[in-house]
């Protein structure tokens, strides 16, 4: 019988299909590699194909768009366990690397305070001010920065376009609307200001403008 | 297809695509940001702790344990004992009979394969170059 190339590859794609989980599949706890499948959990620990085809699915990371299973009220998970404690939301957005080879990235405030605490992120992964934070994608792929959740709870670092969302044009007009609006604050605010330094304290709007020099 | 005939006179290279082929196979293939905690769990006689994030995160939000129950956004940073577990820390904030099973459901928690190091699994689309 003649070799033929072509069987060999079909025998090695063949090899590596039947435990690789595709899209709209969830691998058994049994066969996940990290659960021991002799172990008596197995039977009684829920299965992740029993609970995430049933949230607002997703191409990446766990195949559900978290995000919107959340704002769509599918899941309902509690904000705090101490019911007194706030839950803390902010709704702004950070345009970043906007003079970068890629589209602009918009940062929603909203979608990340959804999710976590703001000392989740501030002060010991980002400063809250304009040009503090020396990101780059070195960094995120090497796990730090957006790379401490992007990558390994969040999703993952293959969703370019999810981040890098907005035009740099369009992004550089928002920002130096934003700016313009700023100077005209401060103008205003004048003497008062100068001497005020709780002013300094509070949330800037942008940040990223580090590369534009 | 000059260079395909080659491979007749190498079956060692079938060998190896066999090889590599079994390799992927029996690559882990956990779900996206399982985290085994095995800092202590072997070397105490028990398997490792398996934690899954998406069946945590139907239930509460990010801020929940990692800003009020004070889990470091590190796999492998936080040092979680039974100890402290019992008095109500860390995971025992809610596995306490109340919210979640009880610590004294050893085998539920602590599932993992033998021998498995601390750290994030599973990965849909990227397993990452990243230190996990």
């Amino acid at each position: 019988m003649p070799f033929r190339p072509t069987v060999l590859i079909a025998l090695l794609f063949a090899s590596m299909a039947p435990s690789t989980p595709h899209a709209g599949e969830w691998a058994k706890l049994a066969e996940d590699g990290v659960h021991d499948p002799n172990g008596p959990a197995i039977g009684l620990l829920q299965q992740p194909g029993d609970a995430l085809p049933n949230l607002p699915g997703d191409t990446a990371g766990n195949q559900v768009h978290w995000i919107k299973a959340l704002r769509t009220g599918v899941i309902q998970p509690r904000p705090s366990i101490d019911p007194a404690r706030e839950d803390r939301r902010l709704d702004k957005d950070i345009y970043l690397d906007l003079y970068g080879s890629m589209p602009s990235v918009r940062f929603p405030h909203l979608a990340h305070t959804e999710w976590l605490d703001c000392t989740n992120c501030h002060d010991h992964l980002f400063l809250p001010k304009r040009g503090a934070n020396n990101i780059s994608m070195f960094l995120i792929l090497q796990g730090q920065q957006c790379g401490v959740c992007h990558g390994a709870v969040a999703f993952p670092l293959t969703e370019c376009s999810r981040c890098h969302s907005v035009p740099n044009n369009q992004a550089q007009r928002i920002v130096a609307a934003i700016e313009a609006e700023e100077a005209k604050r401060s103008a205003a605010d004048g003497d008062k200001a100068a001497t005020d330094s709780g002013s300094q304290s509070q949330p800037r709007v942008l940040d990223g403008k580090a590369k534009t020099k | 297809m000059r260079a395909f005939a080659s491979l007749r006179r190498m079956p060692a290279l079938v060998l190896l695509a066999v090889a590599l082929g079994t390799g992927v196979s029996t690559r882990s293939h956990a779900e996206y940001a399982d985290v085994v905690l095995n800092r202590t769990a072997e070397k105490e006689g028990m398997r490792p702790v398996v934690f899954p994030h998406w069946f945590h995160r139907i239930r509460f939000r990010c801020k929940v344990c990692h800003a009020e129950l004070g889990f470091k956004m590190r796999a492998g940073s936080n040092l979680v004992t039974m100890g402290d577990i019992i008095d109500g820390k860390f995971c025992g904030a809610c596995h306490n009979g109340e919210i979640a099973w009880a610590p004294e459901n050893c085998d539920l928690c602590h599932s993992g394969k033998p021998g498995l190091p601390p750290g994030i699994f599973g990965g849909h689309e990227t397993n990452g170059p990243g230190i996990w």
